[in-house]
């Protein structure tokens, strides 16, 4: 039976695994137990920042210590970094200062809350900004793997991970798991469907529903939006008759945003974006949710079905 | 002291230099300006003599290495006010004399707002209000985690603290008791519009600071005698975060800029140049 667990219990498991490294600090403002950083605070006290509930603050914070060669890693839920946009565009971007930074309980999969705290377009307004890094990964395997990769390099990060348990992907220790590099999970020529996030695992279950039908998808796990894996698109864009992306985001500036402008410039090929079409969400539970903004499942398939009708 | 021939001087000699320093520099903030017709001469030549006495007597750099890890931090919050920056700069070995005159000319080191990309010796890339001291809790977060004796000082202005982040910055610094983070908040009363005053009113700054739990010294900002003592406060004051409230004249030293809301943001004509020029003491 499929595992479930949640992408932000990966973030707090690399910060602890992470912990060797006496470079790393880790910056909170009120909501480590959410992002899963509190785990660090309870081991390495010392090394972790309270910001109080300050997010423009703990930004430039976390922009001074990596100024001084320190390893800073500064989460907050995904909507309130947007909060200090500004900081991160001048003050990390602009110099380009290796801060990561994570927003968990990102997209409108995170439910309950309601709209103020489902970030729909964080993915896009970091993707706008010159060296940095976004993703939003799967799982917690695939998110542990990540942002321990981060470490290894020079530009500030964005990664937004999720509240919710969603199926696990992968095996701890996956090579094919590297930034800036999307994962191939399933093979099909009809059609590939580009996801990130919690809805790589619906994709995947949207391909095996389609492949009763006699229609093969590719899946893959674009975790990383920026850098686009563009050698991989161009070769999905040559291989399958068309592309669906599928994300818990809105459509503008996203990673369907972003396939769409590799391949209307590059390689020319039937798209379908399934993601939140322009509007907000309320209250729901995930799934609800899913449904509520047709990105479920059911979205997911009708896309294809209704792109393999045109190709 | 960084400028070797100030050592040995006594406190009286030690004015006079510094004076002459910051002269030689308002000369410089006047002619950047009026080669670029643009820029921000106001709030340059208010800080001007603080930044003399930080650069020429306290911060512990190193002009010929301007990445040396162990140096002290400074960190122009008001990053407008690059001209006072990049006057000073040249003035200690930074940069070149003739790097001034690349100031908002396209391929030059000398940007219109500090950036630390571009001009050896500055700490970090302002331009937008409101950052500096957060960046400097950083750093000084890092002074400490290093176990170094390294000191942050961050200059703001007081049209800038109107920026709600200052005071998210005020209380995390209280919070983790940063005693290596110095403030010197240019108090000049003008800001871009008009007179602080009928911006937003402040009330007492010294009062809201004090409240904050900060350490809180107020000087005479063009006094240099007082300005040297009350930095020298400033490091030695290694019990919580300190703020050297300095009160300035906008335009200090220019008759037709001070008190000026004009020229906060704006380059005199050949005339004004020329007067300035005179009162300044410099031939053209």
């Amino acid at each position: 039976m499929t595992e479930l667990a949640a992408s932000r219990d990966g973030y707090g498991n690399a910060l602890i695994s992470m912990s060797g490294d006496p470079k790393l600090v880790v910056l909170e403002a009120d909501l480590g137990k959410s992002t899963k950083s509190c785990w660090f605070r309870e081991q390495f006290p010392e090394r972790t920042v309270s910001c109080g509930i300050g997010e423009q603050n703990m930004m430039l914070v976390a922009a001074g210590l990596a100024s001084s060669g320190f390893k800073p890693f500064a989460s907050t839920f995904a909507i309130f970094t947007e909060r200090a946009f500004e900081q991160v565009r001048n003050g990390i971007c602009r110099p380009n200062l290796p801060v990561h930074i994570c927003g968990s309980h990102g997209g409108t999969h995170t439910g309950t809350d309601g709209s103020s705290a489902q970030s729909i377009e964080d993915l896009a307004i970091y993707r706008s900004l010159p060296n940095m890094v976004v993703m939003h990964p799967c799982d917690d395997v695939s998110t542990e793997i990540l942002t321990k990769k981060l470490l290894e390099i020079k530009s500030p990060s964005y990664t937004r991970t999720a509240r919710n348990k969603t199926p696990r992907i992968y095996d701890a220790d996956d090579p094919r798991i590297q930034i800036g590099k999307g994962v191939k999970l399933r093979g099909g020529s009809d059609v590939a469907i580009i996801a990130c996030g919690v809805m790589v695992s619906k994709s995947l279950e949207a391909a095996e529903i389609l492949s009763e039908s006699g229609i093969e998808a590719t899946v893959v796990d674009m975790h990383t939006i920026k850098p686009l894996d563009e050698g991989l698109l161009h070769q999905l864009a040559s291989e399958c008759k068309s592309i669906v992306t599928v994300e818990d985001h809105s459509v503008i500036g996203g990673l369907g945003g972003a396939v769409a402008e590799y391949l209307s410039e590059n390689i020319p090929t039937i798209l379908r974006r399934v993601g939140v079409r322009d509007r907000f969400g309320e209250s729901g539970q995930a799934e609800e949710m899913l449904e509520l903004l047709k990105i479920s499942t059911n979205d997911i398939i009708n896309s294809v079905l209704e792109i393999n009708e045109k190709v | 002291m960084v400028l070797s021939r100030l050592n040995g001087l006594d406190d009286d000699e030690l004015v006079d230099e510094l004076n002459e320093i910051a002269r030689k520099c308002r000369i410089e903030i006047v002619k950047m300006v009026y080669r670029a017709q643009a820029g921000h001469p106001g709030g340059s030549l208010s800080e001007i003599d603080l930044l003399t006495a930080l650069y020429s007597t306290q911060l512990r750099i190193k002009p010929d290495e301007p990445k040396w890890h162990d140096r002290d931090r400074f960190i122009l919050s008001k990053g407008h006010a690059s001209p006072g920056m990049y006057a000073i700069l040249a003035e200690m070995g930074f940069i070149q004399h003739s790097d001034l005159e690349s100031y908002r000319v396209l391929g030059g080191i000398c940007q219109g707002h500090v950036d630390m990309k571009f001009t050896p010796g500055v700490d970090f890339s302002a331009g937008s209000l409101g950052m500096g001291l957060s960046f400097g809790i950083g750093c000084a977060l890092a002074s400490r985690f290093d176990n170094s004796e390294r000191e942050c000082y961050v200059m703001l202005g007081d049209g800038e603290i109107q920026e709600g982040s200052v005071w998210e910055a005020m209380m995390a610094a209280k919070h983790h008791e940063l005693g290596n983070l110095n403030v010197i908040l240019d108090c000049n009363k003008i800001q871009n519009d008009d007179f602080v005053e009928s911006q937003m009113r402040m009330f007492s700054i010294p009062d809201k600071w004090l409240s904050f739990g900060w350490n809180v010294k107020e000087i005479d900002g063009h006094n240099m005698k007082e300005i040297v003592e009350g930095l020298r406060w400033l490091k030695e004051n290694n019990s919580g975060p300190s703020v050297l409230i300095a009160n300035t004249i906008k335009g200090k030293g220019v008759s037709y800029m001070e008190n000026n809301p004009k020229f906060h943001g704006a380059a005199p004509n050949e005339e004004q140049y020329a007067m300035a020029m005179k009162e300044l003491g410099e031939k053209i």
